[in-house]
C-alpha cells in the first residue's frame, strides 16, 4: 500500500524486488521559489501498476511536484525516484521511462493527429515497422483512427486529451503523469478519458500518477490519494479510508475541506489560473 | 552518445516545424514583403544615386546578398517568441520530458529556422534576377548559399532561444527583438562596405557574425564578387559562434519551462 515513508520502511526483500519497488518514491522532497516553499518535505510512495491521485487546492504544490518528478524542475532538497531512477542523478533514464500530459495542451494544434504521434515516436527513438505499428495501435486504442489526418486544432477536447495520452504511451512508459487530465471537459468526454486511463493501466501495467481538482474523478479512478495543503502532505490513503475517517456518509469533498482547513482558496498564481482557464477555453 | 539517434531526434524537432509550414504556407508569403521593399525601393534609389561606393560591383549586386542575410536574420531572431508561445500552450514541455538530447532540441529548432531562411532565398533570388543582379547560378555557388543560410539562421535562432529563456515572456521578447535586429543589421556589411564605417563601428562589425554571413553570401551569389575575409575565415567564425551559442542555449533551454 501507499504509506508515508516516515511511517514505514520497505522490507529489505521488497527493496530488492522490482515488483515491490515503488513506481514513484519521494523522500523529504522540497522546492522553494525565493521565499515561497511550494513543496515542503514531501514523502510518500506509489505502488506499481496503480492509479494514484495527488489532490489539493490551487497553489497547493501539485504541479510543482509533477514538474520535479518529470525532470522539468530540479528540487531544492530531498530526493525522489521514478521507475527506480533518481530524478536528479539519472534524469535521462527517468525521461525514457515516463509519459507526461501537462495541465495545458501538449499536442500541437497545427499538426494532424498522425503527425503529433509521428514526431513523438521519433523523439522516443522508435523507427521503421515498430513505429508504424505503435502509431496504428495508439490511434485504434484511443478511438482516433478516423481522425488521424485532421488537424488537432479541429479536434474536440476529449479527442485532444486522448491523443495526448496516446503520444505519451507510444514508448510504453512505466509511469504516466497526468496533470489535471479532464479539466475543461464535458461529462461525456471526461468519462471517455477515465475509461482510457483505466485501460492504459490494465493493458500495459502502467502506473498512473495524476493530479485533479475533481473529487468524483479521484474517487472513481484512484486506488490511493494524497492531499497536499500549502506544499505539505495533509492526508494519504485510499478514498474509502479517508472518507471513513472524515465521518459517516462523508465524501472526498468533505475530506478535502477537512484536510485543507476549510479555508477559501487563497493560493494559485496569476499565471497558473490563466493557464488553467486558457486550457479549458481551448478544450471547449 | 548514439549519433544516429541524436540526428534522428534533431530532424524530428525540425520536422515538426516544417510540417506546420506545409499546413500554413501563408506565413512564408507574408515574410516576402520586407525583402521586396528593401530591394525595390531602398536598392533602386541608392543604385541610381550612386551614394555608396561599392567598387567594381553595382549597388544592387552589392546589397542583394545583404538583404538576403537580413531576411534570414529577421526570421531567425524572432524564433524565441515561438518557443515562449509553445511553452505557454504546453507543447514545449512535451519535448522537454522526452529523452531527446538537449542539444538535439536546440539544433532541431535551428535547422527549422534555416529551412524558413531558405524560403527567403527563393524570393530574393527571383527579385534579384528580375532586377538584373549578376547572380551565380551554378550548383556549387547555390550549395554555398544554402550552407551559409543554414549556418547563419542557426546562429541567430540559437541566440534568440537564449534571449527567450532569459526574458521568458512574449511582451519582453518583442521589445528586445527590435533592439537586437537593427544594431546587428546596421553594424554589418549588409548595405554598405565596412570601409565606409567609422573605426568604432568597424570594430563592432568585426565581432558581428552577420558580417561574415554577408561576406560569404556575396562571394557565393554574385558574379565578380569575392570574400573580403576569405571563405575559410567566414565559416570558421560562424561555426565557432554557433558552437558557443548552442552550448549556452542547451544549458538555458530547460529553464524556460520552470
Amino acid at each position: 500500500m501507499y504509506v508515508n515513508r516516515a511511517a514505514r520502511q520497505p522490507h529489505e526483500n521488497e527493496a530488492m524486488d522490482p515488483v515491490h519497488r515503488p513506481a514513484v518514491e519521494l523522500s523529504v522532497l522540497t522546492r522553494r521559489f525565493k521565499s515561497l516553499t511550494a513543496v515542503d518535505h514531501l514523502s510518500f510512495e506509489v505502488r506499481p501498476k496503480s492509479i494514484f491521485g495527488l489532490l489539493g487546492s490551487n497553489g497547493a504544490g501539485k504541479t510543482t511536484v509533477i514538474k520535479m518528478l518529470t525532470t522539468l524542475l530540479p528540487p531544492t532538497s530531498g530526493t525522489a525516484s521514478v521507475a527506480g531512477f533518481d530524478i536528479v542523478r539519472e534524469p535521462d533514464e527517468v525521461r525514457r521511462h515516463i509519459g507526461y500530459v501537462s495541465q495545458m495542451l501538449s499536442s500541437d494544434g497545427e499538426l494532424t493527429g498522425y503527425e503529433n504521434l509521428l514526431i513523438s515516436a521519433k523523439l522516443y527513438g522508435l523507427s521503421g515497422a515498430e513505429r508504424r505499428t505503435r502509431i496504428g495501435q495508439a490511434l485504434e486504442f484511443m478511438d482516433l483512427a478516423g481522425a488521424a489526418d485532421r488537424l488537432v486544432g479541429h479536434y474536440s477536447g476529449g479527442m485532444i486529451r486522448r491523443l495526448e495520452i496516446a503520444q505519451c504511451m507510444l514508448h510504453r512508459p512505466a509511469v504516466l503523469f497526468l496533470d489535471e487530465p479532464t479539466i475543461g471537459l464535458d461529462p461525456v468526454a471526461r468519462h471517455g478519458v477515465w475509461r482510457h486511463i483505466e485501460q492504459v493501466r490494465d493493458e500495459f501495467g502502467t502506473t498512473v500518477f495524476m493530479t485533479t481538482h475533481d473529487m468524483d474523478e479521484a474517487d472513481h479512478l484512484c486506488e490511493t490519494v494524497a492531499f497536499m495543503h500549502r506544499g505539505k502532505l495533509a492526508g494519504l490513503g485510499t478514498p474509502g479510508e479517508l472518507k471513513a475517517k472524515a465521518g459517516p456518509e462523508a465524501t472526498l469533498d468533505d475530506v478535502f475541506i477537512e484536510l485543507t482547513g476549510n479555508a477559501p482558496g487563497e493560493a494559485g498564481s496569476y499565471r497558473e489560473v490563466e493557464q488553467v482557464r486558457r486550457t479549458a477555453a481551448r478544450l471547449e | 552518445m548514439d549519433f544516429a539517434l541524436f540526428l534522428r531526434q534533431t530532424l524530428a524537432v525540425a520536422e515538426a516545424d516544417i510540417r506546420k509550414l506545409r499546413h500554413d504556407p501563408w506565413e512564408l508569403a507574408s515574410r516576402m514583403v520586407q525583402p521586396m521593399l528593401w530591394l525595390l525601393i531602398f536598392g533602386e534609389v541608392f543604385a541610381h544615386s550612386r551614394a555608396i561606393p561599392t567598387g567594381s560591383l553595382g549597388y544592387l549586386d552589392f546589397m542583394a546578398p545583404g538583404i538576403l542575410a537580413q531576411s534570414v536574420l529577421f526570421v531567425a531572431i524572432f524564433y524565441g517568441v515561438s518557443i515562449i508561445w509553445e511553452r505557454d500552450l504546453g507543447v514545449l514541455q512535451k519535448f522537454l520530458v522526452s529523452p531527446a538530447a538537449r542539444p538535439a532540441l536546440v539544433l532541431g529548432r535551428a535547422l527549422a529556422s534555416g529551412v524558413r531562411g531558405l524560403s527567403q532565398a527563393l524570393i530574393v533570388f527571383l527579385l534579384a534576377f528580375l532586377l538584373g543582379v549578376k547572380l551565380r547560378l551554378g550548383v556549387l555557388p547555390i550549395a554555398g548559399v544554402i550552407a551559409t543560410i543554414l549556418l547563419g539562421s542557426a546562429i541567430f535562432c540559437t541566440f534568440s532561444l537564449i534571449v527567450a529563456c532569459m526574458v521568458k515572456t512574449r511582451e519582453r521578447f518583442m521589445g528586445i527583438g527590435q533592439i537586437m535586429t537593427m544594431p546587428l543589421f546596421f553594424a554589418s556589411n549588409a548595405i554598405y562596405p565596412i570601409a565606409m564605417m567609422p573605426d568604432w563601428l568597424r570594430s563592432i562589425a568585426a565581432f558581428n557574425p552577420l558580417t561574415y554571413q554577408v561576406d560569404a553570401l556575396r562571394a557565393f551569389m554574385i558574379e565578380g564578387a569575392h570574400s573580403d575575409y576569405g571563405l575559410g575565415i567566414d565559416f570558421a567564425v560562424q561555426l565557432a559562434v554557433l558552437a558557443l551559442l548552442t552550448a549556452l542555449a542547451t544549458n538555458r533551454y530547460p529553464t524556460i519551462a520552470q
